[in-house]
């Protein structure tokens, strides 16, 4: 085991090197940042030269790439083009973002989960019927409507909530975002979890179990939901870095400075510096993740063992 | 489908109620006589020579007073710090600046506040995006060489004559270079800004009616009245607090709720309840901003006579009124001429100076289309950037309105371009094969600012490339008379050779938009669309 | 999570807790008979293939003749709209703009005045093309390349998870941006190869831990014992065992790439005007829902419909697949 995560940890400097590498070249291949620099009209040429000196921008892309990576292993993550250190971007971002994705995770562990075992355990039933309907819902209304519609009905017309995260964006600032953002995953949850549970249903530890007078509850938490977790810690694993990056329309209408929007406006500004920053960061949580949720498939399920 | 029904019904509750709800309630971090606007993060630091887009020009207009101000009401160019400006020639300008002002850390502003600070805007190793302001002063090829290194660190064209006075020398005769002075590359810098600069942009200090308190990048500014300004405009409020809003739909939303108290640019898709959800509180005033479908004229198939006839065809298929009272709900106003209403009919504004070429008059465009020799290329692609601003939207109706005309489904489409960047790479690099988005907000209110930049052969802005020597010689002619009205008529008589060759499509003036709380009063905007905030009450 | 319980329920529900590679080979053969063997469980003169008894089942399940009817009535519509609309969905009127039901326009008109219906109607093709192309591929490469990890482990596995982790990272912005803004042809398939691209990941995790906890079954040790073939196991024994989560997760994500089209689109990477698609509509009427909702609700109704009958054919192929419901 301990070995095993050794080694799970230490394949993280090649995907390292990897995820940056390829990050650096795309953001390259979109073209010249300067361009966009001086508004509606072009830089004057000197300028443009020299602004490009300044981001090392004229020199060859490998020195490029090199200078960059010397400097992130010094702790300098680069400068936004507004003069603002990416680190300090970062120290912004994350923390918020974090936060918006631990209440959205846990909407989907709990709402999504116990929607799958109550529909699974019921197929065909109006209960479920009812949350299919719901699941279509949430697949073909953007989430940005669903966003934009609660925003006004709970923080306009009733007054619940306010309609915009403040910058110190605290959990309970974070709720209805949270639900927002977790819409689409809590379908995906739901309907893993209902499809595993309605198939373990059928299988014979569970027909032992109630055999042998086991309570309800106690069947359908020990026995039949720990042996249909896998699918569903699978998703959700995959799902937390989607949440942390793609939040950008969530991000938006609850108008949060989080990771999302410097991601979208690193991108959209090419800056190279802030979009290699943050996605290296995004790839060592999806590799975390990752690791983490392999490690679970063991405590999940006890006949998967990692040498 | 009962589901998505039920969204509906909830959409139409929703718009029903938000007409009862009330926005009461006091403005969310506000605090007595302070009030709570929406803000974008500046792209740039905000050095007033580095600032060229309207967020860091809210902080500037805020903290900054210039030689000249232009009044939010006329747009005319009035003293603020100048005591004098006088030219025997139209080429040498001898400054005078009024005693007693001072910047906010106390340093009086004297003439050298002015001559360091445009030093330093000019000067190339300063990477200033408006260091072109400072194009027109004697000097600029040495300081900012168009290639190469600079050979001199100082504009040769200024000098300081006296602790108020100092001259300007241009490289060439321009009657109304005073009037540019009001634009905030123009400001006084302290002494603080050259001796600790990064101290200076983490809380900039200026010499305007308010001074930065609080300044959280990509968060929040908090700025307080200045008591100590000594200026003749005051703020009438105890403060402005700046929110950045990503969205201002948000920002939007949260004046609705009473959480904000100001949002400028109401978004379009509100446009349509916002005098019922905000009872009137909403304003809607011309801003010197000009939409226009340029050309590319380094294609040699749109630099021929038939395509002259073609883009006057094409103007006529546009039915902007439709356009405008539609997609826009009377936020932008059909353009009839090249500037904007904005200058006035004195300085130079001329309505319907466009004529039968920009009324909409599908027959007549199939005609001019036709005799054209139809469009180059086959089919129209407009081209836009899809990142920022809701550009699709009008390209689309654009689009309709000259397919329907021509009665071709499929004349005209949109081209999107994924960022602003690579839309501006593209036009730099001649690569535009037919119409692209051009979008024009002045400097400074003056005709010359809407016509030199953007058609004089190879100005800084004409990113078509057209090119016409009558043009040239009457824009010439313009600048060096010393008489504004002559000079205003021969702009106007350049104007004509515009419209003659159809260089651009005006599509329409853009107005500045603002929502704003009950608490607040004596709420404007200037013509540049940004609210006057030293003009608003609170309570 | 809970802790593995010690009292006698719990040592059942891991069966085989002791490991499989204590049985021999005469006991998983019975195990496997026993379950319902998904290798022909029937007279060995008439074999019937776990497939064969899958479609028999289907063809007598009304949910999923219900579904396979509307799939039929969308391929239809997709490839001859003009049988049930009029008119062209280009053609625009401005005047019209958010005007509700008329003449010749059942469901109103949109924010530019163009004629829902006609849109909806005519955009079933590109966007059941892109959903159901984008499903299939991301369904294929990721089972099969997750399914293949799962199974063998060991370097192959840490390899294609490594992949998988930077692939997932990359964000979708960037990657549109990057990669579709240089195709300049204007089909559909650039994007639905695009999605493919960056959607195999997830599908490939998901498949991965299925193999994983379906390679420790009973029955497969046993076939493995047997000396039945990595192919034959894999495909006999696994991939039926481990299937319904990729359907699950395939047939949601076929509505999601219905909108991501829309997101590619608004990008200004997608399809290229004058495309017509449900996503495009959506998005442009989504944010003036509160003045124009219906201009929403069709194209979104009709995806609804999409994703509910691709769903509730996931799930009818899912049930026929279990042995464990015969």
């Amino acid at each position: 085991m301990g070995r095993y995560v050794a080694r799970r940890l230490l394949q993280m400097i090649p995907v390292f090197i990897g995820a940056t590498l390829l990050i650096f070249l795309m953001v390259n291949v979109m073209g010249d940042p300067v361009a966009g620099l001086c508004g509606e009209r072009a830089c004057d040429p000197a300028t443009t030269a020299q602004l490009k000196r300044e981001f090392g921008l004229d020199q060859p892309l490998w020195r490029q790439y090199a200078t960059y990576m010397g400097n992130v292993f010094a702790g300098d993550f680069g400068t936004a083009f507004n003069g603002q250190p990416v680190t300090e971007l970062m120290a912004a971002a994350f923390p918020v973002t974090v936060r918006l994705t631990v209440v959205a995770v846990l909407f989907e562990i709990v709402i999504g989960i116990a929607l799958g075992v109550v529909t699974g355990l019921r197929r065909g039933r109006p209960v479920d019927s009812g949350v299919l309907l719901g699941t279509l819902v949430v697949i073909s209304v953007p989430t940005f409507v669903t966003g934009l519609l609660l925003q006004l009905l709970l923080g306009v017309q009733w007054g619940w909530i306010r309609p915009s995260v403040s910058p110190a964006a605290a959990f309970g600032e974070l709720i209805v975002p949270g639900l927002v953002l977790a819409s689409v995953s809590l379908a995906y949850v739901t309907r893993l979890t209902r499809t595993s549970i309605a198939e373990n249903k059928r299988s014979d530890y569970v027909r032992t179990a109630v055999a042998k007078g086991l309570p309800r509850r106690r069947v359908v938490t020990r026995h039949l939901l720990r042996n249909s977790l896998i699918p569903v810690v699978t998703f959700i694993g995959t799902d937390i870095g989607a949440l942390m990056g793609g939040a950008i329309v969530t991000e938006r209408i609850f108008n949060i400075h989080g990771v999302g929007y410097q991601l979208y406006q690193g991108i959209l500004r090419q800056n190279t510096q802030t979009v290699v920053g943050f996605v290296t960061v995004l790839v060592l949580v999806f590799l975390l993740a990752n690791l983490l949720v392999d490690l679970l498939y063991a405590v999940l399920d006890p006949r998967i063992r990692y040498a | 489908m009962c589901g998505v029904r039920r969204v509906r019904r909830g959409a139409c509750v929703l718009a029903a109620g938000l007409m009862l709800a009330g926005c009461g309630g006091s403005g969310g971090f506000g605090g007595a006589g302070v009030l709570t606007s929406s803000w974008g993060d500046p792209q740039n630091p905000l050095e007033p020579a580095n600032t060229n887009e309207v967020q860091g020009g809210k902080v500037l207009g805020m903290i900054f007073r210039g030689l000249k101000k232009y009044d939010p009401r006329t747009g005319r160019a009035e003293n603020m710090l100048a005591e004098r400006i006088s030219t025997p020639d139209s080429r040498t300008f001898t400054v005078t600046v009024k005693d007693g002002w001072r910047f906010s850390n106390g340093e009086p502003v004297t003439a050298r506040s002015f001559v360091d600070a445009w030093n330093y805007g000019a000067s190339l190793r300063n990477n200033q995006k408006n260091a072109y302001f400072f194009g027109y002063i004697e000097g600029y090829d040495r300081v900012h060489p168009a290639v190469g290194r600079q050979r001199a660190d100082t504009l040769s064209g200024l000098r300081v004559t006296g602790p108020r006075t100092f001259t300007v020398r241009l490289g060439q005769k321009f009657a109304g270079f005073p009037d540019t002075l009001g634009y905030a590359a123009y400001a006084p810098l302290p002494r603080a800004f050259f001796t600790d600069h990064a101290a200076w942009l983490r809380a900039p200090v200026g010499n305007g009616p308010y001074r930065i308190a609080s300044y959280t990048k990509g968060a929040a500014m908090t700025l307080k009245k200045w008591s100590g300004y000594p200026g003749p405009d005051p703020a009438r409020n105890e403060g402005v607090t700046l929110l950045v809003y990503t969205d201002n739909n948000t920002a939007y939303t949260d004046v609705l709720a009473g959480n904000l108290d100001l949002v400028d640019d109401v978004p379009a898709t509100q446009l349509k309840n916002v005098r019922t959800d905000l009872d009137g509180r909403y304003i809607n005033t011309p801003a010197g901003i000009l939409q226009t479908l340029a050309f590319p004229y380094y294609d040699p198939r749109w630099n021929t006579e038939g395509a002259r006839k073609v883009r006057t065809g094409l103007s006529m298929a546009i039915d902007r009124a439709q356009i405008t009272e539609t997609i826009f709900r009377r936020t932008r106003t059909p353009a009839t001429d090249w500037t904007s209403p904005v200058l006035g009919a004195a300085g130079g504004y001329q309505a319907g100076l466009c004529g039968h070429a920009c009324a909409y008059d599908p027959a007549g465009a199939r005609r001019l289309v036709r005799e054209g020799g139809g469009i180059p290329g086959g089919r129209l692609k407009i081209t836009y950037n899809a990142d920022t601003g809701s550009h699709k939207q009008w390209v689309d109706a654009v689009c309709n309105s000259i397919n329907n005309a021509l009665r071709d489904d499929k004349a005209c489409v949109g081209n999107p371009v994924g960022t602003f960047a690579d839309f501006r790479n593209q036009i730099g690099q001649h690569k535009m094969t037919g119409p692209f988005r051009a979008g024009w907000q002045m400097d400074y209110p003056l005709i010359q600012n809407f016509l030199q930049p953007l058609y004089y052969t190879n100005a800084s802005s004409n990113d078509g490339k057209w090119s016409d020597p009558r043009f040239d010689r009457l824009v010439d002619r313009a600048n060096a008379e010393t008489d504004r009205a002559a000079s205003v008529r021969l702009f106007q008589e350049a104007e004509k050779v515009v419209r003659d060759n159809m260089a651009a499509i005006p599509l329409w003036y853009q107005n500045g938009s603002a929502g704003y709380s009950s608490r607040l009063s004596r709420v404007t905007l200037d013509p540049f669309s940004v609210p006057v905030y030293d003009q608003i009450k609170v309570g | 999570m809970p802790e593995q319980p010690h009292e006698p329920g719990g040592a059942i529900a891991g069966t085989g807790m002791g490991g499989p590679m204590d049985l021999g080979a005469s006991e998983a053969a019975t195990l496997e008979e026993g379950a319902g063997g998904p290798t022909g469980a029937g007279p060995a003169d008439k074999p019937r293939s776990l497939w064969s008894d899958a479609w028999r089942d289907l063809r007598r399940n009304p949910v999923f003749l219900l579904s396979a009817l509307v799939i039929v009535f969308l391929v239809f519509v997709s490839l001859w709209p003009s049988a049930i609309a009029s008119g062209s969905p280009l053609a625009c009127d401005l005047a019209k703009s958010q005007d509700g039901p008329g003449p010749g326009a059942p469901f109103g008109y949109d924010g530019q005045g163009c004629n829902v219906y006609t849109r909806t109607v005519y955009g079933a093709r590109t966007s059941v093309t892109v959903g159901v192309c984008a499903t299939l591929g991301v369904a294929l490469l990721g089972s099969v390349l997750g399914g293949l990890a799962g199974y063998y482990g060991g370097w192959w596995d840490a390899l294609l998870s490594r992949a998988t982790d930077i692939f997932f990272a990359i964000p979708v912005v960037l990657g549109g941006l990057v990669l579709l803004s240089v195709v300049t042809s204007n089909t559909v398939w650039p994007v639905i190869g695009f999605m493919v691209l960056l959607g195999w990941p997830q599908i490939s995790r998901i498949a991965r831990g299925s193999v994983i906890t379906a390679r420790q079954h009973d029955y497969v040790q046993a076939a493995r014992a047997l000396g039945a073939s990595d192919s034959r196991i894999l495909l006999r024994h696994i991939a039926p065992n481990a299937v319904a989560p990729v359907i699950v997760v395939a047939t949601i994500a076929l509505g999601t790439y219905i909108s991501l089209e829309a997101t590619l689109s608004y990008l200004g990477v997608g399809l290229r005007p004058p495309s017509v698609s449900w996503g495009i509509d959506i998005s442009a009427a989504s944010p003036y829902v509160r003045n124009a909702p219906h201009a929403l609700l069709w194209p979104s109704g009709a995806l609804a419909v999409t994703v509910l009958a691709f769903i509730m054919l996931g799930d009818a192929v899912r049930d026929a697949l279990d042995p464990r419901l015969r």
